[in-house]
């Protein structure tokens, strides 16, 4: 599989500045192929989405994070407010991403295999049945008016299962200090609006053939042990 | 609620520009259907006052000014049958239901509508709706095939005056449009209190309408708007909108009419 990552430029950056280390980002490389999770989401999709929508927030972050470091080394306070807001979405976008990525698995990887142990008997209590999670989660998607998510969190103070719903490019965690995503699905129209166009719930339904659980399950048994 | 601000500023385009619909339908209540809009009526319904009268539809799709394929090749016919046909028709058909079921509101115009439903700045779920039906309204009229290029006269003047020079206000709208997040529009407005031209940027469904403030240019930014022609490249769409698409006629119209309402120069009257 050919390698996506961008060469990170850590090195190159450490050593023009001499005294700090600044930690650059980079875009994670997916763990299958672009064409992989067709029909439920096209390669086209997941090209652009990878490439261009996941790569400019990468690209955008690190540029952020370089202005945030100057601005805080010349003690540039309202510079470094200014950029809060560039900062939450670039880095949400990316943080986002990565773990949307992990959520979504090849069917013969295992994606859409309803989910087993301790996250299983979780949703079932909490939620009555894995049917009944997947409609709320849908209706929540298709309801949310702009762009944004829609995250199955567990709260790990509470260990409960939430279902939430974050704008643009916030994370789970705005909505929540101590939620932490199991599974977030992408409900910005270029996830999947060359396929599915304006048919937003048709996306909704289709997405779970490719969900992964295995990986939402291993999250949930280290938060809830 | 200030009538003035009220009023239906399709009317001063529409003689001109548009090639079918009505106003909004304000004293259809209990009368006939309206068969073009899509929502039939059966004849029987009518002629029994003691049934209760159906209200058949609120307000209708309006149609853009041009044929779908007419902004070829900088936004594709594709675009249009789905962004108008089926995004801006789903916002009509979805504001006729929530109006079916509690329609207080109904009666209003609909930059009222939108202005009650915004409900300053908690908006009543009719506000969505509303909202995207005007705005996209207006973003159809605010594009003319042969589009681009430049406002001339009092436009130009006044745009000048606002922001030094036409290269600088075009340079900010487009930056303004390049650093917005998520869904979102770009505005070219006339201030109604500081009496000059800016650009604004809103989210979601928010328009100028909300703060008073009178719409001279309106851009689209939702990723539907620009997905099909131009999948990521939004700077590629901003800039085609800037140079060929935007209609300095339509904004010329619009500036006119704002001037009934905004005094934008004080007469150089001599001090005695």
């Amino acid at each position: 599989m050919a390698l996506r990552t961008l060469v990170s430029r850590k090195t190159l950056r450490t050593s023009s500045l001499g005294l700090r280390g600044l930690q650059t980002f980079s875009l994670p490389d997916l763990p299958y192929d672009y064409g992989a999770l067709e029909p439920a989401i096209s390669g086209e999709i997941m090209q652009l989405h990878h490439q261009k929508h996941h790569q400019t927030y990468v690209t955008n972050f690190n540029k952020a994070i370089e202005q945030l470091d100057g601005a805080a080394s010349k003690g540039d306070a309202s510079t470094i407010v200014k950029l809060q807001s560039a900062i939450k979405f670039n880095g949400g976008g990316h943080v986002n991403h990565s773990i949307f990525w992990k959520n979504l698995a090849p069917v013969r990887e295992g994606g859409g295999e309803p989910p087993k142990g301790s996250l299983g008997w979780a949703i079932d209590n909490h939620f009555g049945s894995l049917d009944a999670l997947v409609q709320k989660i849908n209706a929540e998607g298709a309801a949310l008016q702009g762009s944004g998510w829609v995250w199955l969190g567990v709260d790990k103070e509470l260990k409960h299962l939430v279902v939430e719903t974050t704008a643009n490019q916030d994370p789970l965690v705005t909505k929540g200090p101590n939620l932490v995503p199991l599974l977030g699905i992408d409900v910005w129209e270029h996830a999947y609006y060359l396929q599915y166009k304006n048919v937003r719930p048709d996306y909704l339904k289709n997405i779970w053939k490719v969900i992964n659980w295995k990986y939402a399950g291993e999250v949930y048994e280290k938060e809830c042990p | 609620m200030n009538l003035l601000s009220c009023s239906n500023n399709h009317c001063v385009l529409s003689s001109s520009l548009v090639a079918a619909t009505d106003p909004p339908l304000k004293n259809l209540k209990v009368s006939i259907g309206v068969p073009r809009f899509g929502f039939g009526h059966r004849n029987g319904s009518l002629r029994n006052n003691h049934r209760v009268s159906k209200i058949v539809a609120y307000y209708g799709l309006k149609n853009p000014p041009y044929k779908l394929d007419a902004l070829e090749p900088y936004m594709s016919k594709k675009t249009l049958e789905v962004h108008w046909g089926a995004h801006h028709r789903g916002y009509v058909e979805a504001l006729n239901k929530q109006l079916a079921k509690n329609d207080v509101l109904y009666g209003c115009t609909m930059e009222e509508l939108i202005k009650v439903a915004y409900n300053n700045g908690n908006p009543l779920p009719e506000f969505n709706n509303a909202a995207q039906v005007w705005n996209h309204d207006f973003f159809w009229e605010s594009m003319q095939p042969g589009g681009g290029e430049m406002p001339t006269l009092g436009l130009l003047q006044q745009i000048e005056k606002d922001f030094a020079s036409f290269t600088n206000f075009k340079d900010k709208f487009i930056e303004a449009a390049l650093t917005s997040f998520g869904s979102a529009w770009v505005w070219l407005v006339l201030k109604r209190e500081k009496k000059c031209l800016a650009i604004v940027k809103t989210s979601n469904a928010v328009n100028p309408l909300v703060w008073n403030d009178i719409p001279i240019i309106g851009l689209d930014l939702w990723e539907h708007a620009y997905y099909l022609d131009y999948k990521n490249d939004k700077a590629k769409y901003v800039n085609t909108f800037m140079n060929h698409l935007v209609s300095w006629n339509a904004a010329a119209a619009r500036m006119a009419r704002a001037q009934a309402f905004v005094n934008l120069g004080e007469p150089k009257i001599p001090v005695a």
